[in-house]
């Protein structure tokens, strides 16, 4: 069981919050002028490291706000929680 | 004498070899073994990161079926299932396979329908498939509660009486020692850290723990590591790695001669030889290599364990652990080229890549023997580009 720091209301229980993947994933500037292959790389293609990976998390019995995490999957531990109009820790 | 080298000879590295197979689970092995047996390819080396069909080949629940709905994976599910009615004999080991019958069951009229238009799809594939009805259901497995009132009531169920189960174990030691004693080397105890690369960034072998392997074809069949490897060489994959938790309980009389599963309330289980009910999970949510999941999800499971079989309610449980299972966004397996010379892949077999043991190993064998296999055709990765996804997201019987 995962303790979840929401940036507004703290440590809370994992079962709290849904879990919303890759983080820092951009909806293209000009979709019309995307390649298959740009197309497949922004619907499909994902970041998945063994370590730190920066995600998003929803706290849906909370505040119902999104915000992201930097957390390390090799170990599940969260290394930093953020909102989303901060910029990650280093 | 080490009980294990009864079975499959150890080896030492070679330099090179014609394959090298990245991944000693039951995919790997079940690989170098139909390219040894099919393709006269014995040049093969196995190498493997820890020990032999020690990660996901040990934590699955061992269920093996193949109705699934779309024609894609019909042709490799039960190519595989057909395989594996044969496997025993072929490998001369005794794989307590065991077609005991596997039942998915239907809890409201979306599940009662799309269960129906598998069973049909099934049929009109060569798969045997039947609907049951709720009595049809007590019938077949008297425990489960089929009773109206409760907050999942059973409204029908398919039935796979090919289905059933196999030792997984056996299974990795069967197809290891059959794959050895054609002349594989399998090198336990080896992690790759890199890739030799060639002209114009050919791959051209492996860099191990245990040295550099060069090889001809090199192919990754490493599951839940897979975009690990990967990433060495700049590939970047539709992958996600989750923890997929499982469970058994203390050992108990026969109480269950049959395999249960359920889509909706995300349950599946069976009873080993030995007496253990054997129990798999959904996965977790969230991204993790960690081997293990959050124990809620065991709650939840037991939960609906619970409702279906009210017997079950004394039952304790022994012990959980996690798989790290890599999953596609159309929950489908990648078994293909990659865009870079030298190298196949394997990968994205999710939840279910158990029962697909030897026919994920027959069709990437032919694929790497020959460069192309009409049964992994449609698994390429430029599915991803054409939009030419098998979406077994639901479909396939169960939740992934």
């Amino acid at each position: 069981m995962l303790l979840v720091r929401c940036p507004w209301c703290g440590p809370r229980d994992e079962i709290e919050f849904r879990y919303g993947g890759q983080a820092g994933l951009t909806y293209p500037a000009d979709p019309e002028a995307l390649s298959d292959e740009e197309w497949a790389d922004y619907l499909f293609m994902r970041d998945n490291p063994k370590g730190p990976f920066r995600e998003r998390w929803f706290h849906a019995a909370g505040c119902r706000r999104w915000f992201n995490a930097v957390r390390d999957t090799g170990t599940h531990r969260f290394v930093a929680t953020y909102r989303l109009d901060e910029e990650p820790p280093v | 004498m080490d009980e294990r080298t009864k079975y499959w000879r150890p080896a030492e590295p070679k330099p090179s070899y014609e394959v090298v197979i990245v991944g000693g689970g039951g995919h790997g092995l079940s690989t170098a073994y139909y390219l040894a047996k099919n393709h006269g390819i014995t040049d093969v080396c196995v190498v493997e990161k820890g020990w032999l069909a020690g990660g996901n080949m040990a934590r699955n629940t061992t269920i093996i079926r193949s109705n699934y709905l779309w024609d894609e994976s019909a042709a490799i599910y039960e190519h595989s299932l057909k395989l594996w009615e044969g496997l025993e004999e072929e490998l001369g080991a005794d794989l307590q396979f065991s077609q005991r019958g596997v039942m998915n069951l239907a809890h409201d009229l979306g599940d009662v329908r799309s269960s129906v238009r598998r069973v049909e799809a099934n049929r009109l594939n060569g798969v045997d498939a039947e609907w049951l009805t709720p009595e049809d259901v007590q019938a077949f497995c008297p425990i489960v509660n089929v009773s109206p009132d409760v907050r999942y009531p059973v409204l029908g169920a398919t039935l796979q009486r090919r289905g059933g189960v196999a030792r997984h174990d056996k299974v990795a030691w069967g197809y290891a020692t059959a794959a050895s004693n054609l002349g594989v080397d399998i090198v336990e105890h080896s992690e790759v850290t890199g890739f030799v690369r060639g002209t114009g960034g050919r791959v051209e072998g492996v860099e191990t723990t245990r040295g550099t392997i060069r090889a001809n074809r090199t192919a990754l069949v490493a599951a839940g590591h897979t975009s690990v490897l990967a990433a060495m060489v700049g590939l970047r994959l539709p992958l996600q790695s989750h923890p997929l938790q499982a469970l058994v309980s203390a050992l108990y009389e026969p109480i269950l001669d049959c395999v249960v599963m359920s889509n909706a309330v995300h349950v599946y289980v069976s009873q080993a030889d030995k007496g253990e009910l054997v129990m798999g999970a959904g996965i977790d949510a969230y991204n993790g290599y960690a081997q293990r999941g959050s124990f809620h999800v065991i709650e939840h499971q037991m939960a609906a364990a619970l409702e279906l079989f009210p017997i079950f309610e004394y039952a304790s449980l022994l012990r959980t652990w996690a798989g790290i299972v890599d999953v596609c966004p159309d929950a489908s397996p990648i078994v293909g080229p990659t865009p870079i010379d030298g190298l196949f892949l394997n990968c994205g077999w999710g939840t279910g890549g158990f029962k697909a043991t030897p026919g994920s190993g027959w069709a990437f064998a032919e694929l790497i023997a020959t460069g192309a296999s009409e049964l992994a055709r449609p698994y390429g990765l430029e599915r991803f580009m054409t939009g030419a996804l098998i979406d077994e997201h639901g479909a396939a019987a169960v939740a992934h």
